[in-house]
């Protein structure tokens, strides 16, 4: 149960005298004041000042107001949310990796390098790519940065006029955002009733644009959990207008064990390890996201760069002369990498190809058992994932967003709602290769007594969540005057 | 049902604007304020600017919606419409009447490409 | 069946045939047989948790002198941080959440992502700071192209030379591909040239100024002026800091700029071989709708209740697609706990003490290192805790002798040159001995 003192901010729990930290004597004495005044900070420095407990309290308080995957059921489509293994935390925590800093000797760090190679190798391998970088730090960051290999790839040719990017219209917003921080021009391809790229559309725009388009994005399965079977002749097309295909491996976790997006005839890829390769993500982040490319394009990866030779790695950021630059300092979010390898040596070969299938099998049990009350927009097999249009029964006045508040009264996380945008209540469902049968079984029943409370009484389906600590928000009050600090809540 | 306001000139992206002399006064119909719903925040130019037609010039947010702004007329920003900067929830109060830019017509014969009243009411009933 | 799957053999009897098909294979009828994936993949077979745990200690035991004491930075800095950090981090409450988009149970990482943007617009003294971002590294990048989209026409960013070359590196490539023009500053005495600076900025077309406090060789500037010299241009002034510095430094905001980012990893966090960070990004009021990433908000529920949620959406790609301010969809949301935590222990008092020891470690290091007679200090500027030495022996040699005697000495700049940082977490003994340490080197060299 949520303590209601210690439910306040920590701003409010403060008083001036306390401390949490004890730090070794000063022997030195203080001499910050040797710094002229004019480099000082002259404000007052307010921050919270806490003892141990009461911050303790405090955020374990507020550790109870959140909702995980070890919490129950988090079938939040598009976001793969399986379970993180616990070995995988306590090996990330090591020292010998914890406390390692980025710039230390080589010899030193031996093991890290090592690792960082090895993983970037089991990745090709699983992927069907030629080489990777781990330095991405997320999905959208991996994006840019598999662009940003295109385009240098283009511009080494001297294909200057190389500027559009053809994106799905069912693209997960990350895309065309990627393509435009890239400096590239969107060109949107529409989908068809079928929920795939409508290839005669492609065409025509390839016809249309072709000297003018430097890639293509796409992400198969696409983001209604279709996988898109024209992917050879549409690979096909882009090539022969000189483009490159870019996958958007946000969806990769129902292929692995069963195709590789190299041999779809993809050139670039970024890998979500916080999504296929189960690291927590932690609130939102921190994420990883390893850009892999098929052989020829190496060289334009971004620096620093582990290198392997004669069983010794090493790290260059000299100067590649064609590679596109570099996106972070270092080698990405590292931590994120070792419980990604030690999540992959703990399935193996063996395990690994499971997932796909097993993620695969799930989705479309749910799917199966719910499609006589909410409505499928697109009916036959789908992958991880898949996508009702609301309830079938629209004249409740129920909505997609009500369902979804009614799901986390009966201890469920929502899934995701409004995305894709080709339906107006869309209600996306992913529920991993780690569910029990128990649990979906469980959750389907769930999502058939909401129908019928629909029914019965939509007022109460309205008026939900109605047990968790705190009801709907208003997002416009939020909005309008934007509060974002305690200092500015205090001026109100 | 939106209203249409007699008078004023229309855009397909569903800009009016209002003409007084040699000034035009846009702002987005009460058929666009329908459809993004509580207005959050206004994006606007800045006075001195200029705006040419069929361009964008600014957004209009809601809390899970955004909309650009296109100018339906040319010439140059002389006054903006400072009362949104704090209360954005005006133009779904009364979008004919909050206004959001003043242009300075640099060519009033733009105006004839736009819809009137009734062509404007015919064309949100067919979308 | 694997321990992360639950699936018996009834289990998936059943659920196949709910699902009407035959066997598993069969759920991918739909994907054209030419490309399937039919072998074995080429990995390791799976391994127990035994095993597991034996190759990781084995690997960590080939470690030699783990972990080295270190006396760099550079960007990623060795503080202590306490306790309660890593245990509040390990609740899977926060660890095993997403995104908080469904506020009504995910006040947890609202509330605490908006006490994390509370406090660092108190370090920075900024009007307000967005949930985080990847890193320092980014943070500026997108600082840039923040600054590249708030002007009209300008369509340069001037980098100052003093700021970290690694940094610099990561804007000059997100503006390579964005379209923005990139204008390098000379430094001079390990500081940012005004006068060229100046010059750069009068020749216009100037969107935004980026310097670094302190910068990249440990020299707290001086930059009077500059934000005035920067806003008669109708520029954007960027300042990047390492945050843990501005407990006792002039802050972004006191100096004028218009937004303040950095790395905070220094608050908290572990090094990590260099990530996960945490990039900050804080800005004055007027920005806050051009600012990239996400930001929590203030808010009431339907019951009258304080409530926090996600606010001002309407700038993200999820809905403004490609006219977003940014492509990034997600905040480094763990590590700003970290950050959380952290300053919510050690207050005003304990950052301004850490501060002191770091400061006074450092200038004892030098002290000591000048007694030595082989290092004399590069520049005669003030400083925190980080300082360059010009050494008169050879660098690498010195490096590889202390990583064999369990130190990490410094970061090499250039053949003569050493870049040290000292941290509260090293002792005085521990000075001592490292000292010491580089006299031995020495002698056996001689």
């Amino acid at each position: 149960m949520n303590n209601r003192l210690y439910g306040n901010l920590i701003f409010e729990l403060s008083r001036k005298g306390r401390q949490g930290y004890t730090l070794p004597r000063n022997t030195y004495g203080s001499h910050t004041d040797e710094l002229p005044a004019s480099l000082r900070r002259q404000a007052a420095l307010k921050l919270p000042e806490c003892d141990e407990l009461t911050v303790v309290r405090h955020y374990t308080n507020l550790s109870h107001d959140n909702f995980g995957v070890n919490d129950g059921f988090y079938p939040l489509g598009s976001c793969t949310m399986k379970y993180n293994p616990v070995i995988d935390e306590e090996i990330a925590a090591l020292e010998a990796f914890a406390a390692l800093h980025p710039l230390q000797p080589a010899d030193t760090c031996q093991h890290a390098l090592g690792l960082y190679y090895a993983l970037q190798q089991s990745l090709a391998e699983l992927t069907g790519m030629k080489e990777f970088t781990l330095n991405p730090c997320a999905g959208a960051h991996g994006e840019l940065t598999g662009l940003m290999v295109i385009r240098a790839y283009h511009q080494s040719r001297g294909d200057e006029a190389r500027t559009k990017v053809l994106i799905p219209d069912s693209a997960h917003g990350t895309n065309p955002a990627s393509a435009a921080v890239c400096g590239l021009e969107v060109v949107e391809v529409k989908s068809g009733p079928d929920g795939l790229v409508d290839v005669a559309d492609l065409e025509r725009l390839i016809s249309e644009q072709g000297p003018s388009i430097a890639a293509m994005m796409m992400t198969n399965p696409n983001t209604l959990g279709i996988f898109e079977h024209d992917i050879p002749l549409i690979t096909q097309m882009v090539h022969r207008c000189g483009a490159l295909m870019y996958y958007d491996g946000a969806n990769l976790n129902p292929l692995l064990g069963v195709c590789r997006p190299g041999d779809m005839g993809f050139d670039v890829m970024h890998v979500n390890l916080h999504k296929t390769f189960s690291t927590p993500h932690g609130g939102g982040g921190p994420g990883s996201g390893p850009v892999g490319v098929r052989e020829g394009l190496e060289p334009f990866l971004p620096t620093p760069r582990v290198v392997e030779r004669a069983g010794t790695y090493s790290v260059e950021t000299g100067d590649y002369e064609q590679s596109l630059g570099s996106v972070g300092c270092f080698f990405g979010n590292f931590g994120v990498m070792v419980r990604a390898y030690a999540y992959i040596l703990s399935l193996g070969r063996e395990n690994v190809r499971m997932v796909g299938p097993l993620a695969t099998l799930n989705a479309n049990y749910v799917k199966e058992s719910l499609r006589d009350v909410y409505e499928l927009p697109i009916g036959g097999l789908c992958k991880h994932e898949f996508v009702f249009d609301g309830l079938k029964d629209k004249s409740t006045g129920v909505t997609t967003m009500d369902v979804a508040k009614r799901l986390l009264d009966y201890g469920y996380h929502a899934p995701t709602i409004y995305f894709p945008l080709l339906f107006h209540e869309s209600l996306m469902i992913e529920p991993t290769e780690n569910e029990s049968l128990d649990t979906l079984d469980a959750f389907i029943q769930v999502m058939r007594r909401i129908a019928d409370e629909a029914k019965t009484d939509p007022e109460r389906v309205k008026a939900a969540p109605l047990t968790t600590p705190i009801g709907r928000v208003d997002d416009v009050l939020a909005a309008r005057q934007p509060v974002v600090t305690f200092k500015q809540m205090s001026h109100e | 049902m939106a209203k249409v306001m007699e008078g004023l000139r229309y855009s397909e992206s569903h800009e009016y604007v209002r003409v007084e002399g040699n000034y035009g006064f846009v702002g987005i119909t009460d058929y666009a304020q329908h459809a993004l719903g509580n207005v959050v925040y206004v994006d606007m130019p800045e006075v001195g600017d200029e705006v040419t037609a069929g361009e964008e010039f600014g957004a209009v947010e809601s809390v899970k919606a955004a909309s650009d702004l296109i100018s339906p007329v040319s010439g140059t920003v002389v006054g903006v419409n400072e009362a949104l900067e704090d209360e954005p929830e005006l133009v779904n109060k009364d979008a004919f009447e909050n206004w959001i830019i003043k242009v300075e017509l640099s060519d009033a014969s733009e105006l004839d490409a736009l819809m009137d009243a009734k062509a404007y009411t015919d064309y949100t009933e067919k979308l | 069946m694997y321990k992360y799957f639950p699936h018996t053999e009834e289990d998936l009897q059943l659920m196949l045939r709910r699902v009407g098909v035959r066997s598993l294979d069969d759920l991918y009828a739909d994907i054209p047989e030419a490309v399937r994936f039919r072998r074995e993949y080429n990995l390791p077979e799976a391994m127990s948790e035994v095993e597991l745990r034996q190759l990781f200690s084995e690997v960590s035991r080939s470690m030699q002198n783990a972990p080295l004491t270190v006396f760099a930075g550079a960007g990623v800095y060795d503080h202590y941080a306490p306790s309660v950090v890593q245990h509040i981090i390990g609740r899977s409450e926060f660890l095993t959440s997403y995104t908080p988009y469904q506020a009504e149970v995910s006040q947890g990482t609202l509330h605490y992502i908006f006490e994390y943007q509370s406090m660092m617009a108190e370090l920075t003294g900024m009007d307000v700071s967005n949930a985080s971002m990847y890193d320092g590294a980014t943070a500026t990048a997108e600082a840039a192209l923040m600054a590249f989209a708030s002007a009209k026409k300008a369509d340069t960013v001037l980098l100052s030379g003093t700021l970290d070359p690694k940094v610099a590196r990561v804007v000059e490539t997100y503006a390579k591909y964005h379209g923005i023009r990139i204008g390098k500053v000379a430094a001079r005495d390990g500081v940012t040239d005004r006068e060229d600076l100046s010059r750069r900025l009068q020749a216009g077309g100037i969107a935004g100024v980026i310097v670094q406090a302190p910068n990249y060789y440990g020299i707290v500037e001086d930059f009077s002026g500059l934000s005035d010299e920067v806003h008669a241009q109708k520029a954007l002034l960027v300042i990047n800091s390492v945050a843990a510095d501005l407990a006792v430094l002039k802050t972004p905001a006191e100096w004028g700029a218009d937004i303040a980012v950095g790395d905070a990893q220094s608050l908290g966090i572990p090094m990590s071989f260099g990530g996960p960070g945490l990039g900050y990004m804080c800005c004055t009021e007027k920005l806050i709708r051009k600012m990239p990433g996400r930001i929590v908000g203030l808010t009431r529920d339907n019951r009258g209740q304080r409530a926090f949620v996600l606010t001002l959406q309407a700038r993200e790609q999820h809905i403004r697609r490609q006219k977003a301010t940014s492509n990034i969809c997600s905040n480094q949301s763990l590590m700003a706990l970290y950050v959380t935590v952290y300053m919510s222990l050690m207050g005003p008092k304990g950052l301004r003490e850490a501060a002191e020891l770091s400061y006074g470690g450092a200038h004892y290091l030098c002290e000591q290192l000048q007694q030595t007679g082989y290092f004399r200090p590069c520049y005669d500027q003030p400083y925190l805790n980080e300082f360059c030495m010009r050494y008169d022996g050879d660098v690498d040699a010195l490096q590889a002798g202390c990583a064999d005697e369990g130190f990490m000495a410094g970061v090499k700049l250039d053949e003569h040159t050493v870049m040290f940082a000292v941290t509260e977490k090293r002792t005085r003994d521990e000075i001592d001995d490292f000292v010491d340490t580089i006299k031995q080197i020495r002698e056996e060299q001689a």
